[in-house]
């Protein structure tokens, strides 16, 4: 090792075609790939829409979950405020829609109303509208998310035409603590979610998740918590309690009670 | 090119005999996060592995070009380069794994084995030898990483790589699984009697007493 490696000269050298091969490999590589990429991002968000509808089972080639989707899901946006759907926004509009992106951007909850710690919401959230074979409206797909114990927990809510009684509940993203509150993944946890009903005869929330043990098998509001995640369950609460309520999808929910999107 | 007798100790040293988690204890940070399922502890090894022994390579072809007053920076590049191009091969072709191992495949950048033998070995020896070490690195990290995950993902979901072995109690089987095994924390008495076994089994590696 000659001394004048240390020179400035080649220390400068040395550095800077460094730096601009590492750059040229790196962006390389993160060009050529991001369209694989995106794909699967998409592909993964399509997987748990149709899960939580009980349109797949377990995984299926990329082709068959496209055709799936593409058959009997259609994405349209909601004004959350109005609870009318986005005219403007077509469905190739709303599947370009990043609903991680506008949540970032749009307005701040105020502490009270914020009963989900999620800290901001966006304008318009996306709804999944799923149809079967002739055309029918069987389900509505909301995307919600609320703090838990540790981590923001994203789920999609699928209902049913009266906007009401629950399909399914898919947890696709969490990061509550392994074995226990990430339990809340489990499919025979969230099986517990199915024909259950979100509210009472007077509209207001009835779902509660009681402690492990206590919910009555033959109410339509009762749901077992988690045994070692009562933080965790109480953040699933939360999570129905803020999106359906006003701030949430509550006036989109009342809209659809009321028949609009089934009466055309 | 060194006699075959180096190339084995070289690569095949660090598995048991020179251990980096074991006896150096270096790189313990990813060995608790990623192993409660063998296969995410796997890919982890391979990328640990694919990006130890590429990093010696490239940074030992340029040894003697490397100015000393920036030497660190010069390895961090390189080794910062390399996991960014695996993290996004992985998102691009693995992608639920890579979900699951979100930031740690980033943190390969400040796993201890990758500077280790880059200051350690790579700075000192040929690019071929250099190469071999990071692959020896690579599966001595491996090795202990398989052993943990094996452990922990039998001990606390009953299955391997995924395959239920033992039916749990929740899903109607007989097993009550071992909730701790799941928490970081088993990582650390995992590794540590790994480390009892290997040390009673070669006492030579046992630190002498002050």
């Amino acid at each position: 090792m000659s001394s004048n490696n240390d020179s400035i000269s080649k220390t400068l050298i040395v550095v800077i075609s460094l730096c601009l091969v590492c750059a040229i490999v790196v962006s390389t590589a993160a060009v050529q790939l991001r369209p694989t990429q995106q794909a699967n991002k998409k592909l993964d968000s399509q997987v748990n829409i149709l899960r939580s509808v009980g349109l797949l089972e377990g995984s299926a080639p990329a082709a068959r979950i496209a055709e799936l989707f593409g058959k009997h899901i259609e994405t349209r946006l909601v004004n959350l405020q109005t609870g009318e759907i986005d005219a403007n926004c077509d469905r190739a509009c709303a599947e370009a829609f990043d609903y991680r992106k506008s949540l970032k951007e749009g307005r701040a909850l105020a502490a009270t109303d914020d009963v989900a710690s999620i800290r901001r919401i966006s304008e318009r959230a996306p709804v999944y509208l799923t149809y079967d074979e002739n055309r029918n409206l069987k389900a509505i797909v909301l995307p919600v998310h609320g703090y838990g114990l540790w981590s923001t927990m994203h789920a999609f809510l699928a209902l049913e035409t009266d906007g009401n009684t629950i399909i399914g509940l898919n947890y696709y993203e969490q990061g509550e603590t392994p074995g226990l509150g990430g339990e809340i993944e489990n499919p025979r946890w969230r099986a517990q979610f199915v024909g259950k009903q979100l509210t009472n005869d007077a509209g207001e929330l009835a779902l509660t998740i009681l402690k492990p043990g206590n919910a009555d098998p033959q109410s339509a509001y009762q749901v077992d918590g988690l045994s070692g995640a009562t933080l965790t369950a109480n953040g699933v609460q939360n999570t129905f309690t803020f999106w359906i309520g006003e701030s949430g999808f509550g006036p989109f929910l009342t809209k659809v009670r009321q028949g609009a999107l089934t009466n055309g | 090119m060194a006699n075959a007798k180096e190339i084995k100790t070289v690569l095949f040293g660090p598995v048991f005999a020179n251990n980096p988690i074991a006896l150096q204890v270096l790189g313990i940070c990813s060995a608790l996060a990623v192993t409660t399922q063998m296969t995410t502890a796997l890919v982890m090894c391979l990328a640990l592995t694919f990006v130890t022994a590429f990093s010696n390579l490239f940074i030992s072809t340029i040894r003697n070009h490397i100015p000393s007053s920036v030497r660190i920076i010069v390895q961090m590049t390189i080794i910062a380069s390399l996991v960014i191009v695996v993290d996004q091969f992985l998102k691009a072709y693995a992608y639920d794994l890579s979900k699951q191992l979100s930031v740690f495949v980033g943190l390969i950048i400040t796993n201890c084995i990758v500077m280790g033998r880059a200051e350690a070995y790579a700075m000192k020896s040929t690019p071929g030898m250099s190469f071999l070490d990071g692959i020896g690195n690579g599966l001595g990290y491996s090795v202990v990483l398989l052993v943990v995950a094996f452990i922990r993902e039998l001990g606390g979901s009953g299955s391997v790589f995924g395959v239920q072995i033992m039916p749990l109690i929740s899903e109607g089987g007989w097993y009550q699984p071992m909730g701790i095994l799941l928490m970081p924390p088993s990582a650390f008495i995992i590794i540590a009697g790994f480390i009892w076994v290997l040390r009673t089994y070669r006492p030579e590696q046992v630190e002498k007493k002050a």
